[in-house]
């Protein structure tokens, strides 16, 4: 336990500290490393509830990461042509200010995220993973057959959004605010893991028949989970449009649900910050071994093999030991 | 006489040719320890699936505290107040004792969407759970992992979850099961003082154990009931003599 909250200190403080040497430094690249880093550790902090806590495998988190990511497209897209979304019943604008993109992305991936759920949740095992997958794909071709936002060309947006009182074209400022979304999202997970919701989602996982017994229905407390945790990643998936000020049909693919996987997978599933560690371990293969050889991801297969047959527990595992009970 | 707690009314559930439960009724009543006893394969697990919720009969219905609850499933039969515990050891095993206790508390408390507090720091619940251990007499090992345990023990801590359910009727699935001599003559003693708070149906297979505590036996043998009565009734009955007791191929009979 002890060790676990040392290691977490260490990851959060590296990861902070690192983009504000680069910062020093002059190397802009970097701290664009370290940005999609709190990125993408955001959205798999928001599967890791779903798949670590809840112990729901779903291969369909890219709908959420997408939704957020059109969620962010398409209101920029309007207010950088001056053209409302819809002018009946009423006039409804774009807008280019960050806080009001990740509440409307927050909103309605968590949105999504409940009607998916709610269909999805009523089988389990393989076929949970498999619908999830369907639904992935389902919202995939349809960005591609929607010529209205670009279909397959996706989206373009010539100027970030704007957050008051920070520049945020510039990459520190930007890394900065992914960075405290990042953290604040960890300080509510690491509350909801220990709270009466926390204690009986995971006690469905361990063994439903016992949690069904004391009264509680492990159906609702999945879904809810599903909802904060498909938000959580949709409100990844603006922070990374914004980052690359491109949306694509891509950030519904099936590889994205299984790259946001492979976070949790790398990193330690059910740790809270598994998904943060996996994420930067992932981002620096990527760019080291990705220098190496365009082929990289068959060094990535062969470290996943060898994490899930020799490291369960992921990195965190690895460094930590096993997981203790919590007190 | 009162009103049974809970009342099975004519049960039948049957798997193709094969009559698992044959009309069954019985009942439980206040302040009582009713068995259930019969060879293996003669319904016993069929039946207390359908009183827990798990299954549906084919026909026939269950009442609890006066309200027809045949419809519902094992979630709302809990939350009514119906606690039960598993044949096999049904707990969180990599939670410790204590968090699998607090659990019950919590399914007992209801408000299970609270999202901040810490729940092992919740006195209510943590009180809750920890008077529950201490009637099984696991106060000690509260912050063991369950995995840790020896059989016995999650036996106990099994019935300690079912206690912060504080139910109105209890349904045990063969409790005694695995436990040592001392263990068994504990929870005897334990099970003999329970049947003030809730009455009992036990299903169990330790005939010591079900002569000595129960005030009635029913006796299930091919998915019917063939006599419900007193210790001295059953023992003395010669048809269950010949189908369960003292016959020297009783194994047979289960199959």
């Amino acid at each position: 336990m002890r060790r676990e909250a040392f290691i977490n200190a260490a990851i959060f403080t590296l990861l902070l500290a690192v983009p504000l040497w680069a910062y020093w430094a002059d190397q802009p690249f970097t701290i664009t490393l370290a940005t999609r880093v709190a990125i993408f550790a955001l959205a798999g902090v928001g599967l890791n509830l779903a798949l670590g806590l809840g112990g729901l495998v779903s291969f369909g988190h890219a709908v959420f990461f997408g939704i957020g990511g059109y969620a962010m497209g398409i209101l920029a897209s309007h207010a950088q042509s001056y053209t409302p979304l819809m002018e009946w019943p009423f006039t409804l604008n774009g807008t280019k200010s960050m806080p009001v993109i990740w509440l409307v992305a927050t909103l309605s991936s968590a949105l999504a995220a409940l009607a998916i759920g709610a269909l999805s949740l009523r089988t389990a095992g393989v076929y949970f993973i498999m619908i999830t997958l369907a639904f992935g794909q389902m919202f995939f071709y349809f960005t591609i057959s929607w010529p209205a936002y670009g279909g397959e060309d996706g989206l373009l947006i010539y100027v970030r959004n704007g957050f008051p009182g920070m520049n945020t074209l510039d990459p520190i400022q930007f890394f900065l605010i992914c960075f405290s979304l990042l953290a604040i999202v960890l300080f509510f997970m690491a509350r909801l893991a220990k709270s009466p919701f926390g204690l009986a989602l995971s006690a469905a996982r361990h063994n439903e028949k016992r949690v069904q017994a004391v009264g509680i229905a492990p159906y609702r407390l999945r879904l809810v989970a599903f909802t904060i945790s498909g938000g959580i990643t949709g409100l990844a998936g603006a922070l990374f449009a914004d980052l690359n000020r491109f949306v694509s049909p891509n950030m519904f693919s099936w590889q994205t649900s299984g790259e946001i996987m492979v976070f949790i997978i790398l990193g330690g599933t059910a740790r809270l910050f598994g998904p943060v560690a996996g994420a930067a371990l992932f981002i620096l293969l990527e760019h080291f071994l990705g220098g190496l050889s365009e082929f990289w991801h068959i060094y990535l297969g062969a470290l996943l093999l060898v994490v899930v047959l020799f490291a369960r527990g992921g990195l965190i595992g690895l460094l930590a030991g096993r997981e203790v009970a919590h007190d | 006489m009162t009103k049974p707690i809970l009342d099975i009314r004519g049960i039948t559930k049957s798997y193709g040719a094969l009559m698992a439960s044959n009309d069954i009724s019985l009942d439980l009543r206040a302040g009582e320890i009713h068995a259930l006893i019969g060879p293996n394969g003669a319904g016993k697990s069929t039946l207390i699936r359908q009183i827990a919720g798990n299954q549906a009969p084919d026909s026939g219905s269950v009442w609890f505290n006066g309200a027809d609850i045949t419809k519902l499933n094992t979630v709302a039969r809990a939350r009514l107040g119906l606690g039960r515990t598993f044949q096999i050891s049904s707990l969180a095993m990599e939670y410790t004792v204590l968090q699998n206790v607090v659990l019950g508390s919590l399914g007992q408390r209801g408000k299970v969407f609270r999202f901040f507090g810490n729940v092992m720091k919740d006195k209510a619940l943590v009180a809750a759970g920890l008077h529950a251990l201490e009637q099984v007499g696991l106060q000690d090992f509260a912050g063991m992992r369950t995995s840790e345990l020896s059989h016995g023990q999650r036996r106990q801590v099994e019935v300690a979850v079912a206690l912060t359910l504080k139910p109105k009727a209890f349904l045990m699935d063969e409790p005694m099961a695995g436990l040592g001599a001392s263990g068994s003559k504990r929870l005897m003693g334990f099970l003999d003082g329970l049947r003030q708070q809730a009455p009992i149906l036990l299903v169990e297979h330790d005939m010591d154990a079900v002569f000595a505590l129960a005030d009635r036996i029913s006796v299930l043998v091919y998915g019917q009931i063939i006599t419900t009565g007193t210790a001295d009734e059953i023992r003395t009955n010669r048809e269950v003599q010949s189908a369960y007791l003292g016959t020297d191929d009783d194994t047979e009979v289960a199959l």
